[in-house]
């Protein structure tokens, strides 16, 4: 594997978000110009004058990454420059405040892979409440307490946001299934027009789990059927990850801090079954379990 | 050759023969005819740019910062909300040291809403570190294009301008203009050549970030860079006259100012006005004259110093206001003025604000009230021509 990101960048231990560039990075190789908006993965890997990128990086703002990416586009289309074009950023970023953004670069069909890596909240700000962030989840904005489980709003469906845009390539992927994620970046990149591929990417600090779990959980995701992993062509569902023994959603939710108000408090039950729920209808719309 | 056209027309004809790479813009009132024309002269394949119709003002120039991190020449254009919207963008523009040249067809801010002329949107933006350029009339606002190119693109520069046009008054005149010969504006402006491009055969880190160690040195260099702009735009407005024959002062110019004992001094198509004003009361043998603010990032310390020297007294007009301390011209001008020799009375006047018309009797009530002030300052700044029955 080729590593694009180097080492010495100030990510925390055990987070996705590293793992999901190098992935990434493998996937498009060299010849890639990456565009990124504010948040972690812009402050841990460029510290001026440091940088951990070993392809051509541009950070401008927490909002505009899918119209600084719309501009660099349109100048490789006129020199006729074959070279792969990324966005990676954050679900506050993709999900929220740059969605004005990523609606407008979609709608104009620039060719361009979007990949947010999805921790499901505000983590570089100190966990706060995202769009993304799932029902009943501890942040600091949402936190418990006597008349609070947590964030009382389900998670945004932005791939189905990217699909009502007509965007010819959507895909969710995880970090514990790399040579998935290596695919569908790849698959994209030969797109001509905009892809977008979230990826779950569980963030140590703001889930708070073991130190060395964070592909276990991410692929309890999967395999609890919270996270899909599915893959669009032209609007059309072409790939489903099938599940053979779906787990239930307390293996999920029990090894992180940000679900464990749910195991203590007396109407945590309910809470869970209604997680339980929302994964069994993921396992119903997508077939997930033959 | 001499044409009659709309204002509009001829910034965008001036616009087309800088040649941008990427042209960017989002509608709005009195912008958008500027950008109308651009894309005709790009359907019309008169114009060989990527344009891009975008999602908001922030959009817009936001593409332009990745395409100008690909080496592009970018222009933009906006006005009033667009230009507010555009806020975050101009720093991270001005920071990232690029040569965008945006035109500003001057507009009111709202609340209440207005569409009408003043300078508020671009005086509010005095400190995103951008150059401004105030031009006085469509032909200016013309040539002040492919200088604005030149200046931004300097290597010893690198820093966003924004040329700016009273809306209404400048955008949709129909005026007769020397449009630019293409041909002269490429032996004047040279193709833009940036040292740092997104190349993955050398790969580079744009807008890194950059804690209290290192921060404020960025900052120390942009404000070096527009110290040094100070010299440029004035050899630049002298090669444009040597090619072009036209000159307009560079970063001021002066109108019946040398033996003036009243000095009106302000910014963009008030000028026009002003000097019929001073021409009917030089007539009647009244010592007025006007300097007028060509530059106002950087600000022109020493030449407004060296032109307003011997002046009796100084009436600042201009179409913005701060609510809360005056008015941006005329705090900038008494702060350049205070540790120097001159000590000479100045009062100022926010007018023309969201699109009221300032006759040649307002300029003459501003010079009555200058000349009293100069026997001693009743008032320093107030709202010219108030209309205190409706308050």
């Amino acid at each position: 594997m080729q590593n694009l990101l180097a080492p010495g960048h100030r990510a925390c231990a055990g987070c996705a978000m590293p793992t999901t560039i190098k992935l990434v990075l493998d996937a498009a190789g060299p010849n890639t110009i990456v565009v990124s908006p504010t948040g972690c993965l812009e402050v841990t890997t460029t510290p001026f004058p440091e940088s951990a990128w070993c392809v051509p990086w541009v950070h401008s703002l927490f909002e505009n990454a899918a119209a600084v990416a719309s501009g660099v586009e349109v100048m490789l289309k006129r020199r006729c420059q074959d070279t792969n074009l990324v966005v990676i950023g954050g679900d506050g970023s993709t999900f929220d405040i740059g969605m004005g953004s990523n609606s407008g670069m979609f709608e104009r069909g620039h060719k361009i892979t979007y990949v947010c890596y999805d921790n499901e909240a505000y983590m570089n700000t100190g966990v706060q409440r995202s769009g993304s962030t799932p029902f009943c989840v501890h942040t600091t904005t949402t936190p418990t307490g006597l008349r609070s489980l947590g964030n009382p709003r389900p998670k945004k469906d932005m791939p189905a946001i990217a699909l009502a845009h007509k965007v010819p390539y959507v895909a969710t992927a995880s970090v514990a299934y790399p040579v998935d994620l290596r695919k569908k970046v790849k698959r994209s990149l030969d797109v001509n027009g905009p892809s977008y591929i979230q990826v779950n990417a569980p963030c140590i600090t703001g889930w708070t789990f073991e130190a060395g779990t964070t592909i276990e959980i991410a692929r309890l995701a999967v395999e609890t059927g919270l996270w899909p992993l599915l893959e669009w062509v032209d609007g059309e569902l072409i790939n489903v990850k099938k599940i053979r023994r779906p787990k239930p959603v307390e293996e999920y939710l029990k090894i992180q801090g940000r679900y464990k108000h749910l195991f203590k408090k007396p109407d945590g039950a309910d809470a869970i079954k209604e997680i339980q729920l929302m994964a069994d209808a993921n396992i119903a719309k997508y077939n997930l379990v033959d | 050759m001499m044409k009659v056209v709309e204002g509009s027309y001829a910034v965008a004809h001036a616009v087309m023969c800088c040649s941008p790479d990427v042209v960017s813009a989002y509608p709005i009132t009195p912008q958008t005819h500027i950008v109308e024309h651009l894309s005709q002269l790009v359907a019309d394949g008169e114009l060989d740019s990527e344009f891009l119709t975008v999602d908001s003002e922030f959009t817009a120039l936001s593409v332009l910062v990745g395409s100008s991190a690909m080496g592009a020449r970018c222009y933009s254009s906006t006005t009033s909300q667009g230009l507010a919207l555009m806020y975050e963008v101009l720093y991270n523009v001005s920071g990232l040291r690029m040569p965008v040249v945006m035109t500003v067809a001057n507009r009111a801010l709202g609340a209440p809403l207005n569409i009408w002329n003043d300078q508020q949107d671009s005086i509010g933006a005095r400190d995103v570190g951008w150059l401004q350029i105030y031009a006085e009339n469509v032909q200016e606002a013309v040539d002040a294009t492919p200088q604005a190119y030149k200046i931004a693109e300097d290597p010893d520069i690198l820093t966003p301008i924004m040329v700016c046009m009273d809306g209404f008054i400048l955008t949709h005149v129909y005026e007769p203009v020397e449009l630019l010969d293409s041909e002269k504006v490429k032996s004047f402006l040279p193709p833009f050549k940036p040292a740092d491009i997104l190349d993955p055969a050398n790969p580079k880190t744009f807008g890194a970030f950059a804690d209290p160690t290192t921060y404020t040195e960025f900052r120390y260099q942009q404000f070096e860079a527009q110290e040094r702009a100070l010299a440029k735009i004035e050899q630049v407005a002298k090669e444009f006259q040597e090619t072009f024959g036209r000159y307009y002062g560079g970063l001021i110019d002066t109108y019946q100012s040398e033996d003036a004992e009243v000095v009106i001094v302000t910014m963009g198509s008030v000028i026009g006005t002003i000097k019929d004003a001073i021409d009917q009361m030089r007539a009647e043998g009244k010592k007025v004259g006007l300097v007028k603010v060509r530059s106002y990032r950087p600000f022109p310390v020493q030449a407004l110093r060296k032109a307003l020297k011997d002046a009796h007294v100084i009436a600042v007009v201009e179409k913005d206001v701060s609510i809360g301390m005056e008015a941006g011209l005329l705090t900038d001008l008494k702060s350049a003025f205070y540790n120097s020799q001159i000590r000479t009375p100045i009062i100022g006047f926010a007018a023309g604000l969201g699109g009221r018309d300032i006759t040649i009797k307002d300029i003459r009530s501003i010079v009555e009230k200058a000349y009293a002030a100069s026997k001693g300052i009743e008032f320093e700044f107030e709202f010219l021509a108030l209309r205190k029955e409706i308050l």
